[in-house]
């Protein structure tokens, strides 16, 4: 007997397309407009919002991927993105001269290789941190929260020992600064490669999940670790390699956060890491596209409640976290059901 | 016949629970062997632990004359065996040829096999870039197997695949099967359905409590209703 004999070989029914949350960034936007005073004001506005979202994304997507993936929370995410400003700085501060030189083949020379060591150092260091720290505790949520915050404790502490408490300046490289005008609205020159790169970031994962054997097995073991290693896949070694990817983010991150506020800090882990986490928990654990589309929504949200309402400002994060919760409880687009 | 896999004074124990209490089990080459028992009998976790999934705490685990049992899950399938889980474990949010392409582990997939594959479950052609999420219960138990079966295996486990699926679909599933014996797979299934186990089924072993109380052919078991009574509490007129 063949199956087609039989109620098997019916249509699927239709799954419905699930593009609400993709909009609701444009529906903020959108919202945002009439309460804001002028257009241009607007523009520069959401422009900023989107540069910020894309940062946050950078940071953010390797957290998502590592909790889907490996069930682990990883407080240790925001020494990655610290560290990550650290050695970009330590790289930048005696090319300074080509850093603020007029050519930007020059600034280039500068800046491409310290984002590369950035990325290099804080994914060789998110390979040790698995190895060292995360591999004795898979499976126990609560070591991994004690030992995981242990290490960005004992990293941002490292980072006061060896540069200090006081802030560094990072400042931006000359071919970056200053603005476009679209129309009266000012737009920074830096704001714009910001979104570049988020979108290049957000485009390559969608690639690599989507198009490569790397990326279904990471989809599989998002969803089911056990059956993934029961076709005969190494999972340890899928594990290894994403939370160094994820590290590497983070670092590349950092950097760009730190170019953005022209300073590092070492708190700057901690403190992005809670924005980090919001974004997770909006997009849904284990989404790449949960996650963009939450960064993009925490960032317009905090650059329009910043502007209209300032003391709203401190909130907005877990307002829009409560809402969206309220409304999906799982997130956006939850892949793991954990 | 020599058996494939063989198993010797496995225990296992999950947390505190002690499930298995020392399996003896042969499973013959090229033969299709049905591991029958009530409910808790220790059927899925026999399955589980020859797979690696959870570790047995004593006892010997041959595939081949090989030992398996210190091996890790990855390292037991690729000695060569195919698990089809009784939760089917398909990944819901890849399509069905993506699960498919991370079934061919060892490269591009067979077209011939695939072909074999799409004639006993021709949905899967049909949904082949639907998402596997959507896919009815039946559905995806096909894409279980077919992940099985897209390579050839060494030895087959094969965990309830029936449980809970409509007569039409069933029957695919033992044509599939029947075919795959054909062509000299070995196979260990664990099922409920005593008409599928009579149809498919060389040889049977009857757990209870954690342990095979029974070992024999299903011919024999089939004919002998006192048997079935004594061994599984059940007839085999009963379901039919």
């Amino acid at each position: 007997m063949s199956a087609t004999e039989t109620d098997v070989g019916a249509a699927l029914p239709k799954e419905r397309a699930d593009y609400l949350p993709l909009l609701l960034p444009l529906l903020l936007a959108v919202a945002a407009f009439p309460f804001i005073p002028s257009t241009s004001t607007w523009v520069t506005l959401t422009i900023a919002g989107l540069a910020m979202g894309m940062m946050i994304f950078v940071m953010a997507s390797g957290l998502t991927l590592i909790f889907g993936l490996m069930d682990v929370l990883n407080f240790g995410h925001g020494a990655f993105i610290a560290i990550g400003a650290y050695v970009a700085t330590l790289v930048l501060l005696p090319l300074a001269p080509w850093m603020q030189a007029d050519s930007i083949w020059l600034n280039l020379a500068a800046i491409v290789p310290a984002v590369l060591l950035a990325i290099g150092v804080t994914g060789a260091l998110g390979l040790a941190f698995e190895r060292v720290v995360i591999a004795p505790v898979y499976g126990q949520h609560l070591k991994q929260i004690l030992i995981t915050m242990g290490g960005m404790i004992v990293a941002e502490q490292f980072l006061y020992v060896f540069f200090g408490p006081q802030q560094i300046p990072l400042p931006l490289p000359a071919s970056l600064r200053g603005s476009f005008l679209i129309g009266e609205a000012a737009v920074e020159k830096y704001r714009v490669v910001c979104v570049l790169v988020g979108l290049a970031v957000f485009v390559s994962m969608l690639l690599i999940l989507t198009r490569t054997k790397i990326g279904l097995l990471i989809r599989a073991g998002v969803e089911n670790t056990e059956m993934v290693e029961a076709l005969g896949y190494r999972v340890t070694r899928l594990f290894v390699g994403v939370f160094m990817a994820g590290s590497a983010l983070a670092g590349l991150g950092g950097v760009m956060w730190g170019l953005y506020r022209e300073q590092v800090t070492a708190a700057m882990g901690g403190e992005l890491l809670v924005l980090v986490f919001i974004v997770v928990i909006i997009g849904g654990l284990g989404s790449i596209t949960g996650c963009f589309i939450g960064a993009l929504l925490v960032a317009l949200a905090t650059n329009y409640a910043g502007f209209l309402v300032p003391k709203l400002a401190l909130i907005t994060d877990i307002a829009l976290m409560v809402a969206i919760l309220l409304w999906r409880p799982r997130g956006l687009y939850p892949v793991t059901s954990r | 016949m020599s058996a494939l896999l063989s198993l010797s004074g496995v225990e296992t124990h999950i947390g505190q629970y002690h499930i298995l209490h020392g399996v003896d089990l042969d499973v013959p080459d090229g033969r299709t062997t049905m591991l029958l028992g009530r409910n808790g009998a220790g059927k899925t976790t026999t399955l589980r632990t020859i797979m690696g999934l959870w570790h047995a705490s004593s006892g010997e685990i041959r595939l081949g004359g090989e030992r398996i049992e210190a091996l890790s899950v990855p390292d037991i399938a690729r000695a060569g065996i195919g698990y089809v889980p009784e939760t089917m474990a398909v990944f819901t949010d890849l399509t069905v040829r993506e699960n498919l392409v991370l079934a061919a582990r060892e490269g591009a997939m067979d077209e011939t096999r695939l072909d074999w594959i799409f004639g006993f479950f021709p949905p899967l052609k049909k949904f082949w870039l639907s998402r596997a999420g959507t896919l009815s219960g039946g559905q995806k138990q096909m894409l279980s197997f077919a992940r099985a079966f897209i390579e050839p295996r060494r030895l087959l486990l094969i965990d309830e695949p029936t449980k809970g699926l409509a007569p039409a679909i069933i029957g695919a599933l033992i044509d599939c099967l029947k075919e795959v014996k054909r062509r000299g797979a070995t196979i260990l299934l664990v099922e409920q359905n005593f008409r599928v186990a009579q149809e498919v089924g060389d040889t049977v072993s009857v757990m209870d409590n954690g342990r095979v109380i029974h070992t024999g052919t299903m011919a024999e078991l089939a004919a002998d209703a006192g048997m079935q009574h004594r061994l599984l509490g059940l007839s085999l007129d009963t379901h039919r």
